[in-house]
């Protein structure tokens, strides 16, 4: 578990383009939206494609995304759950 | 009464140089313009994390503008909709079109990035300017073949004489491959004190663009 969030961690800076932002700045359970990382709407998007091309995962419904992308942890526990590969 | 008006501050970024006005604030030999962008960006200080999720088009006529005003505290002598933004170029946000099709070419692959995809429009450049500053007056974004003062100067002119736009923000942001080159004007009906620039005409404005920094 504690790979996988080190691994997204590196992927959400690299496809968020957060150039000041290192790895042990993002708390794994601080809010990715508003709070935390203050992140917006087109971020989200880029998450979204981020799960389906790297983990083959699509969210079934806006409920379930605000849950999964509430934190890195939830993401990573998301993906722990649901892939397969 | 048509004028006259002044170009009372203007930012020229070409060749590896940045001037506002007749000061050269950075000069680099970076060729790769996003590079330079960032630069620039760190050189002046500038603290506006947002920038590095822009696409090249927009950091540099961010980046103008932020040079262009700074200090300037428009704000506080205008409302937000009495501040315009009137932009051209050349290649519109080919750039970053490019790089969406790039990205939904292969349809075994096909994953468009939203954060790119958000950049196919040069006008956008304009609402990231809007954005930073707060500004709500007209702003428009002009694809013309080549650097053209009397049309800029006709449209702008226009614009403060019959609209209630009271200062203007216009210039030429061109960014496509290696190549960029922008000059911001800050149009304004009254003349700064201690004087400005120029008065706005095609002239001054054509002469200020051919300096090639």
């Amino acid at each position: 578990m504690e790979q996988l969030i080190a691994k997204l961690k590196d992927e959400i800076i690299e496809v968020l383009n957060l150039t000041e932002i290192t790895p042990e700045h993002i708390e794994e359970n601080a809010p990715l939206f508003v709070d935390g990382l203050g992140l917006d709407s087109i971020d989200a998007l880029e998450l979204i494609v981020l799960l389906e091309k790297k983990y083959g995962l699509k969210l079934g419904t806006a409920e379930e995304g605000k849950k999964v992308l509430y934190s890195v942890r939830s993401m990573a526990e998301f993906i722990r759950e649901n892939n397969k590969g | 009464m048509n004028g006259p008006y002044y170009i009372n501050d203007y930012c020229r970024i070409c060749n590896g140089t940045v001037k506002v006005n007749d000061k050269v604030l950075y000069r680099s030999h970076t060729p790769d313009p996003a590079a330079f962008y960032t630069e620039v960006y760190k050189e002046t200080a500038i603290n506006y994390p947002k920038f590095y999720k822009m696409d090249n088009l927009c950091k540099l006529g961010f980046l103008a503008s932020e040079l262009l005003l700074r200090d300037k505290q428009l704000n506080s002598r205008y409302a937000g909709d009495d501040i315009g933004l009137v932009l051209y170029n050349a290649s519109s946000s080919l750039e970053t079109d490019k790089n969406h099709q790039l990205s939904i070419q292969d349809r075994s692959s096909y994953f468009p990035s939203p954060s790119v995809f958000v950049y196919t429009l040069a006008n956008i450049v304009i609402g990231e300017i809007c954005i930073r500053n707060k500004f709500y007056g007209e702003g428009t974004f002009f694809v013309d073949e080549a650097f053209d003062a009397e049309r800029m100067y006709r449209y702008v002119n226009l614009l403060l004489y019959e609209s209630h736009v009271q200062c203007c923000i216009a210039g030429w942001i061109e960014q496509h491959g290696p190549n960029y080159d922008g000059i911001l004007y800050l149009i304004e009906k009254t003349n700064a004190d201690p004087g400005g620039i120029a008065i706005f005409e095609p002239q001054n404005l054509t002469q200020l663009y051919l300096q090639r920094n």
